[in-house]
């Protein structure tokens, strides 16, 4: 390479070092290969070289331009390269700062407990049997073997509401979910199964009794259904329910009007720590039995040739031991963080192949 | 129902322990409620000699004693108690024990110069009366280092049972001692009645006017002297908590738990005319033995002397015709009431008596004679005297009756196959007795105590019961009810446990859907409602009246006859009152700015229908402050999205929605509107809360609310769904800002450029809209962009024009309204 191709290539060199932007790069890029650039004048003159040196020169020429363009090129993707950095060091951002907001909602622990029994109860055949909160004396009570005169009914602290005529029974808010005992009989095809989870309101109000509360009541009849079956649906819900497959369960002969055999049913427990399954104590959970005769007459159904189980049990109860809830008040005062702290998110509702 | 241990042995031959005694009552249904053991806390006291009492030497009021515990050692003991004295027999507490009376525990200390090293105490410092007189002085012959509690036999566990209400029989001692004793702990006593001699005739007599009454015995007893109970009496009530008055009243309640058998004495001497009578109330007011008077009615049965009202039958008894310390001629009621009357009338005055409570479940009707010779003969042992002949009115009801037990029962309605003998014997042992057997079945009689044994009662059929259908199930409960009894019975005493647990199968592999549409709604919209930001609660449903009317005129229906508190009488219109009480509590905690849902019923009337589900929200206070965006207080828009957004979740065709601006009275009215499908069917409200709301909760604001009428909500069509409208064209979008006058409706607008060229318009959005000084006065813009959809090739520029010229002329014939 000659020396005036050498001196250019070294000033070109030194001066895309020099270019701190794109806009000076272009300058140079113009200046040594544009139209009137220098190495594209050196180009042009190549006709005037003597013969002899042409080739020579020709090739040193395209040798120079090929270099040049490289430089260039290169140069470009450096300031490029450059460019960008400085555009994300300017764009930097503090990522600490909090995010828009999004609030979430959450769901009561009422619901979903009662969203739980459901999903289990339905895995045993159950379908959700409803009814309204204001009942008649009859559906409340007398379809279930409780007349006026019964003892029973002096424990159920009813709330009344004026009757309808003068001296009619007036309608009560029901005292348990029962009463949809009666009307899935009346309404229903056999055999069914049905839970009726829902409100239920006594007039009793203190520490550890709300004057509003949520039972969930099951009934099963068929043909065959026996008190073997009865403690069978029990200890499997509760196991799965509480998450505990050797749960201690414990049944007691007791007595209510709308069943016969009667019997009461504890879950173990120690009554020091709270904790369930162990520890030797035991903790009544639910009031069960095969379904009363009277019942099933009262409603329609021969007894002689249908049969089956009932049973009633406290959704704060169980809902207060499976998440160590320690007081039943709240579950109705609405206080934000109490909702905030236990409830549940909106999105993992109880699904038994997710697991309860 | 509570009794000491000892006394359960008086009927009880047993060697079980009180924990076996007591687990064993559990099981069978006769619940344990608890175990008190008095002896448990006097444990430390002792009997003691007081050796030597003399004045202290430095203070008038304390003695100075030294007193030998039994262990011969004499022990320093300084006492403030006026009748200390030399050789006397005591209670002694030595340093360390706990005085229950007290709560203190003993310390070995010096007053005045003198040790003390325990105490002599006074019953009320044991914990077991009010004297504080003095110490206890004990009999010269109490033997000195016993425990006291064991001398005084208070290490008698008493034992606690609940009865349940078909049970009377178990509200007596020698009824829990059967059960026990069929269940295998032990062998019930024999026990048999005396024969009182009858030496004159009574004076005084029955007669019956009543139906409550079928059957009632007496018995004078002359020459009696009444006063206290022997101690051995006056322990067993107060024991069970019972106070002893005199002996002639604490033997009717000694029969009373004893054998369940309630009876009553009268003063013969204050019953006036020598005859006693069973009626109906009249209206007169008596003094009853609890010293408060009622007013008896026709309802009631009572009886009555030529004076007046004497009792309330089953009851209560009267003060007037009381037996005092000064009755010396007593006439004792042994009677059958009728249970269902008994509990009416009980409930009527609001009385709760230990006869009531067995005369109300039924008591032993065929007991009565023998109770009558029973209870004469110990008013003759503890208060002398002699006995008439037994007068009596009625007759002794026909109680007798069988029940039949098909042994495979107890494995078809039971579960479990308990072998014949076995379920034979446990029937006899709780007293029925065998009388038929073959291999297939027992016939048995129901002993006379057993009133919850086939027992006929009636039905209460179903209104509207079809009576071919109410018949066939009234013949079936005849042939299985009573058999139903006795598999309880054998069930009972063998213990439920023994029963084998069986899950349920299912008639398929994968269950059924287990909710109905209606439920899966109130489920969809109460989680559609909390991914929307709010936070469920359940809340009561009746509230204060005043505060319900804010919400809607308060129906006197829905008004609760016996409220549990004033603030919560009516029941509520509406879930969103709840949740607007339950933002103003969060406010008052400091708290102003919460989203609040609740799926629940709304009250409206008594009737199913008129208790609708409701899925209702309400948002209160302001968005959260945040660097990007910034703080607002909640608006309608907010309740109207939080509703919408539950409507399309549940399905419903959105643009076939309509919103009109007339939601119920407790919304703002200028800011708040109701969501219809067609003309008639409501769906959801929302708005702004009303500032008399607001003001009447006091609350400051701004509340928004919502409610979605999920019972309202059609069933979703089920049919698949079309073919997917994918065309191969560019969507083209076009802004146009319309004047129009501020009563038109932004809806109006939508739906006209809507309308303009259905095939090519696919969707119409407002994204802008101004009232202000920019446009004239009674104008407002609307700026809605318009979304063109070509479906066979793009769009020429000249048809563009066309389509926007076609959306400006429908908007402007619907509304009168100007592109701008």
């Amino acid at each position: 390479m000659t020396d005036d191709l050498l001196a250019l290539k070294h000033q070109t060199e030194a001066a895309l070092a020099a270019a701190a932007d794109l806009r000076a790069w272009d300058a140079i890029r113009v200046g040594v290969l544009g139209k009137s650039g220098s190495l594209t004048a050196l180009l042009k003159e190549l006709g005037k070289v003597a013969p002899d040196q042409r080739r020579e020169r020709g090739a040193a020429l395209n040798q120079l331009k090929d270099a040049l363009a490289e430089a260039i090129e290169a140069r470009r993707v450096a300031l490029d390269a450059a460019a960008l950095e400085a555009r994300l060091a300017s764009e930097r951002m503090d990522v600490t700062l909090p995010p828009r907001p999004a609030q979430p909602g959450l769901i009561h622990p009422i619901s979903r407990t009662m969203e739980e029994m459901a999903a289990i109860f339905g895995a045993m055949g159950f379908a959700v049997a409803e009814g309204p909160d204001i009942e008649s004396d009859w559906h409340n009570f007398g379809a279930l073997n409780i007349p006026a005169h019964h003892p029973a009914r002096a424990d159920h602290d009813t709330f009344y509401l004026p009757p309808a005529v003068p001296g009619a029974a007036p309608p009560v808010l029901r005292t348990h979910t029962s009463p949809v005992q009666a009307r899935a009989m009346l309404e229903r095809g056999l055999p069914f199964r049905v839970v009726a989870p829902g409100r239920t309101y006594r007039a009793d109000h203190d520490a550890t009794h709300s004057p509003m509360f949520h039972q969930i009541e099951g009934l099963a009849l068929g043909r065959d259904i026996t008190l073997g079956h009865l403690k069978g649906c029990l200890i499997d819900f509760l196991r799965t329910f509480f998450g505990i497959s050797n749960l201690p369960v414990r049944f007691r002969s007791s007595y209510f009007p709308f069943t016969e055999p009667s019997m009461e049913v504890d879950i173990g427990w120690n009554r020091k720590t709270g904790e369930l399954g162990g520890g030797g104590d035991w903790l009544e959970i639910l009031g069960s039995g095969m379904v009363h005769p009277k019942v099933l007459a009262n409603c329609g159904i021969d007894p002689s040739v249908w049969q089956g189980f009932a049973f009633g049990m406290g959704v704060e109860r169980v809902t207060m031991l499976k998440h160590g809830i320690p007081d039943l008040r709240p579950f109705y005062d609405s206080d934000i963080r109490w909702l905030r702290h236990y409830g549940f998110n909106p999105l993992a509702s109880a699904m038994l192949h997710e697991g309860v | 129902m509570k009794f000491p241990l000892s006394w359960l042995r008086e009927h009880l031959e047993t060697t079980a322990t009180v924990t076996e005694l007591t687990d064993t009552l559990t099981r069978i249904g006769l619940e344990l409620e608890g175990v008190a053991d008095r002896g448990a806390a006097l444990a430390p006291f002792r009997i003691a000699h007081v050796v030597e009492a003399v004045q202290h030497p430095n203070a008038d009021r304390l003695r100075a004693c030294k007193v030998d515990a039994g262990d011969g050692k004499l022990v320093s003991v300084v006492c403030g108690a006026p009748n200390a004295r030399t050789g006397m027999k005591a209670v002694f507490a030595p340093p360390g024990s706990f005085i229950p009376g007290t709560g203190v525990t003993l310390k070995v200390g010096e007053i005045r110069g003198v040790q003390s090293a325990g105490m002599l105490l006074s019953m009320r410092e044991m914990g077991l009366g009010e004297d504080h007189d003095g110490i206890v002085d004990l009999p010269a012959d109490a033997p000195v280092g016993e425990a006291y509690a064991d001398w005084a036999k208070l290490s008698d566990p008493v034992i606690d049972i609940s009865v349940t209400p078909n049970r009377g029989d178990a509200l007596s001692v020698r009824g829990v001692a059967r059960d026990l004793a069929a269940a295998g702990f032990g062998t019930l006593k024999p026990w048999a009645a005396p024969a009182v001699p009858a030496v004159f005739s009574s004076a005084v007599r029955w007669d019956i006017q009543h139906p409550a009454c079928p059957w009632i015995l007496g018995r004078t007893v002359r020459g009696v002297k009444n006063g206290p109970s022997p101690q051995w009496l006056a322990d067993r009530l107060t024991a069970i908590g019972l106070r002893p008055i005199n002996a002639l009243v604490d033997i009717t309640n000694f029969f009373t738990f004893d054998l369940g058998r309630p009876l009553h004495v009268f003063d013969a001497d204050k019953i006036a005319g020598g005859i006693l009578t069973l009626r109906a109330g009249a209206g007169e007011t008596f003094l009853a033995l609890n010293n408060k008077e009622y007013t008896v009615a026709a309802e009631d049965c009572v009886i009555a002397d030529a004076s007046g009202v004497q009792s309330l039958a089953g009851v209560i008894g009267g003060a007037a015709s009381g037996c005092e310390a000064d009755t010396t001629t007593v006439f004792l009621e042994c009677a059958l009431f009728d249970p269902i009357r008994v509990a009416l009338t009980g409930r009527r005055h609001q009385i709760v008596s230990d006869a009531r409570q067995r005369f109300e479940r039924g008591i032993d009707p065929a007991l009565l004679p023998d109770a009558v010779e029973a209870a004469a003969q110990m008013i003759i042992d503890l208060c002398g005297g002699e006995a008439s002949d037994v007068v009596s009115a009625g007759a002794e009801p026909a109680w007798q009756r069988t029940a039949t037990l098909r042994f495979e029962r107890l494995a078809g309605l039971g579960g479990l196959d308990v072998p014949q003998d076995e379920a034979v014997a446990s029937l006899q042992a709780l007293g029925f007795g065998v009388v038929a057997r073959d291999a297939a079945s027992v016939t048995v009689s129901v002993p006379s105590w057993r009133n919850d044994i086939a027992a006929a009662t009636e039905l209460d059929p179903g209104p509207g019961l079809d009576p071919a259908r109410a018949a066939a199930a009234a013949k079936g409960r005849d042939a299985v009810e009573a058999e139903a009894d006795l598999v309880e019975e054998v069930l009972r005493l063998k213990g439920l446990d023994a029963v084998p647990p069986v899950s349920l199968t299912v008639a398929g592999p994968v269950p059924q859907a287990t909710l109905t549409p209606r439920q899966t709604r109130a489920a969809l919209a109460r989680r559609t409602l909390a991914a929307q930001g709010l936070t469920e609660c359940v809340s009561f449903s009746f509230m204060a009246m005043a505060q319900a009317a804010l919400f809607a005129p308060t129906d006197p229906a829905l008004t609760l006859s016996n409220p549990i508190a004033a603030d919560l009488d009516q029941l509520r219109p509406t879930p969103v009152a709840s949740l607007a009480l339950a933002a103003a509590r969060n406010a008052a905690r400091g708290f102003a700015d919460v989203a609040l849902c609740e799926v629940g019923a709304a009250f409206r009337g008594i009737t199913p229908e008129a208790q609708p589900l409701v899925a209702a929200g309400v948002r209160a206070g302001s968005t959260p402050r945040n660097w990007l965006a910034p703080a607002r207080g909640v608006d309608a828009m907010d309740a109207k999205a939080d509703c919408l957004a539950v409507l399309a979740a549940l399905g419903v065709p959105m643009e076939a929605l309509s919103i009109t601006a007339d939601a119920p009275g407790f919304y703002h009215p200028g800011q708040s509107g109701t969501v219809r499908q067609g003309p008639k069917t409501v769906l959801a409200t929302f708005g702004a809360l009303h500032p008399r709301v607001l003001s009447g909760l006091d609350i400051t604001g701004p509340v928004v609310a919502c409610e979605v009428y999920l019972d309202a909500i059609p069933e979703p069509k089920r049919r698949r769904k079309g073919v997917p409208d994918l065309p191969a064209f560019m969507p083209l979008r076009r802004d146009f800002a319309f004047l129009v006058d501020t009563s038109v409706t932004a809806e109006a607008v939508l739906r006209a450029a809507r309308g303009a060229e259905r095939t090519l318009i696919a969707g119409v959005a407002l994204f802008d809209a101004y009232q202000g000084d920019k446009v004239e006065a009674g104008k407002k813009s609307l700026a809605v962009e318009v979304t063109f959809q070509p479906r066979e090739r793009t769009l020429t520029d000249a048809e563009i024009e066309a389509a926007s010229a076609k959306v400006a002329a429908a908007v402007e014939k619907a509304t009168g309204g100007r592109l701008r």
